[in-house]
C-alpha cells in the first residue's frame, strides 16, 4: 500500500470515530427527550392537548415545550431523531472537506442538496 | 394505555434488533404489528414505521461506523441513486402503472433468495477478478474486521454501474411502494457489487435513515407522527438496534443470510401479489 493510501485510511479512521461520536450524542439526546415526555405522559395520563390531537407546527411545539406538555416534548425528541441522518450527511461534508477529499465532499454535497430538495418538494405534496 | 405502550415498546425492540442485523428498517415488523395487533390506524402505523427506519439506522450506525463495518464512501455514492430514485418514485406516482415494476422486483427478490440459498455457507465473497477502474477512482475498496472469523477481511467492489442503476430503481420502487428500501440495498450490494454480507447490511443500515429522513418531514407535517405511538416505537427500536449491532458482529455471515432469505421470500411474494392485483 502506498503512503498516500495509508494516510487516507488513517484519516478515514479518525473521521469514522468522530462521526460515530457525534451521532451517538444526537441519538442519546433524542432518546432522553422522548423518554422524558413518555414518562410524563404515562404518569399524568395527559398529553397536554385535546384528546386525539398533538402539535404539528413548529410554533405549537415550542409553546408546548415551554409549558412542558408531554406530547410537545415527545415530538421534539422525535424531530431530533429525524434530524440525525440529515445531520450525519452534513457532518460528513465537513469531515470529507477536512480530509481534503474533494471528490467525496462533492458527492456528499449532492446528497445533501437532493435531501433538502426532497424536503421542500415534500411540502408541496 | 400503559400496557399498550409497553407492548409496542417490546415489539419495537424486536424490530430494531432484526433491522440492525439485516440492514432493514424494521418497518416490515412495526407496520403489521401496529395495525394487526393494536388496531392502530394505518396512517399512524406508517408514520411510526418511518420513525422506526430512522431509529434503526441511527441506532445501528453509531456502532457500525465505529467498528468500520460501514463502507461510508460507497454509502454516500449510492445515496445519490436512492434519493434520486425516491424522488422519481414520488413524482411518477399516479402517472405510471407500477404493477410491472412490482412484478419485476418481486421476481428479482425471489431470484435473489435462490441465489442467496446457493451461496450457503460462504463467509466471505470470492475475490473479485474484474478490475473496476471506476471503483478505483472512487476509492471504494475497503476492509473490515470480522469478529467471527477473527481476521481482517479486505474486499473489492465491482459492478458499480449496475449497482448504481439498481439502487436508483430500488429508490423508485420503494418510493412507489413505501417498503423494501433496505432489502433492495442489501440485495444490490450483495449480489451485484459483491460486498461481504456484513458490510452490505451495515452500509444499508447507514443509508436507509438518510432516505427515510427525506420523507419523514412530509409525514410529520401531515400529522402522521402520533407521539403516543411513535414514542415507544422510537425508544424500543433504538434499544433493539443497539443490541443488534453487538450480536451482528459475532454472527456468521451464513447465519445472517439464513435470516435474510425468508424475509426476501416474504416481501418478494408480497410485491408479486401486489403487482398481480391479488388481495389477501
Amino acid at each position: 500500500m502506498s503512503d498516500v493510501n495509508k494516510n487516507n485510511n488513517a484519516g478515514m479512521e479518525n473521521m469514522e470515530i468522530l462521526l460515530s461520536n457525534m451521532l451517538r450524542v444526537g441519538v442519546v439526546a433524542s432518546a432522553v427527550v422522548i423518554l422524558a415526555g413518555l414518562i410524563m405522559f404515562l404518569i399524568t395520563r395527559q398529553g397536554g392537548y385535546p384528546a386525539g390531537t398533538y402539535p404539528i407546527s413548529l410554533q405549537e411545539i415550542i409553546t408546548g415545550l415551554l409549558l412542558l406538555k408531554p406530547f410537545a416534548i415527545i415530538i421534539t425528541g422525535l424531530l431530533l431523531l429525524i434530524l440525525t441522518p440529515v445531520f450525519r450527511v452534513g457532518a460528513s461534508i465537513i469531515i470529507f472537506l477536512m480530509e481534503e477529499d474533494y471528490l467525496y465532499s462533492a458527492i456528499t454535497v449532492i446528497v445533501f442538496i437532493i435531501l433538502l430538495a426532497a424536503l421542500i418538494f415534500g411540502k408541496g405534496m | 394505555m400503559f400496557l399498550t405502550t409497553i407492548f409496542i415498546f417490546f415489539i419495537s425492540i424486536f424490530a430494531g434488533f432484526i433491522g440492525a442485523l439485516l440492514g432493514l428498517g424494521g418497518a416490515i415488523i412495526v407496520t403489521p404489528a401496529l395495525t394487526l395487533l393494536f388496531g392502530v390506524n394505518i396512517k399512524y402505523a406508517i408514520g411510526a414505521s418511518i420513525v422506526s427506519v430512522i431509529a434503526t439506522s441511527s441506532g445501528a450506525a453509531v456502532a457500525y461506523i465505529r467498528d468500520k463495518m460501514i463502507n461510508l464512501r460507497l454509502g454516500m455514492f449510492l445515496e445519490i441513486a436512492t434519493t434520486l430514485g425516491a424522488i422519481t418514485g414520488a413524482l411518477i406516482t399516479g402517472l405510471v402503472y407500477p404493477n410491472a415494476l412490482f412484478i419485476i422486483f418481486g421476481l428479482l427478490m425471489l431470484y435473489s433468495a435462490l441465489a442467496m440459498l446457493r451461496k450457503g455457507h460462504e463467509e466471505v465473497p470470492s475475490p473479485v477478478n474484474t478490475v473496476s477502474p471506476l471503483a478505483e477512482r472512487l476509492k471504494l475498496h475497503s476492509e473490515y474486521f470480522d469478529n467471527m472469523l477473527n481476521t481482517q477481511v479486505q474486499y473489492k467492489v465491482t459492478g458499480i454501474y449496475r449497482g448504481f442503476g439498481m439502487m436508483y430503481l430500488a429508490g423508485v420502487v420503494s418510493g412507489l411502494l413505501g417498503i423494501g428500501s433496505g432489502i433492495f440495498k442489501v440485495m444490490a450490494m450483495d449480489m451485484v457489487m459483491k460486498l461481504p454480507l456484513k458490510v452490505s447490511t451495515a452500509t444499508s443500515n447507514f443509508m436507509i435513515g438518510v432516505t427515510a429522513a427525506a420523507s419523514a418531514g412530509v409525514y410529520f407535517l401531515r400529522g402522521d407522527l402520533n407521539p403516543q405511538i411513535a414514542a415507544p416505537v422510537a425508544l424500543g427500536v433504538l434499544f433493539g438496534a443497539t443490541a443488534g449491532t453487538r450480536v451482528m458482529k459475532n454472527l456468521k455471515s451464513s447465519t445472517i443470510r439464513k435470516l435474510f432469505i425468508p424475509v426476501l421470500l416474504y416481501i418478494g411474494l408480497q410485491m408479486l401479489l401486489k403487482g398481480l392485483n391479488v388481495k389477501l
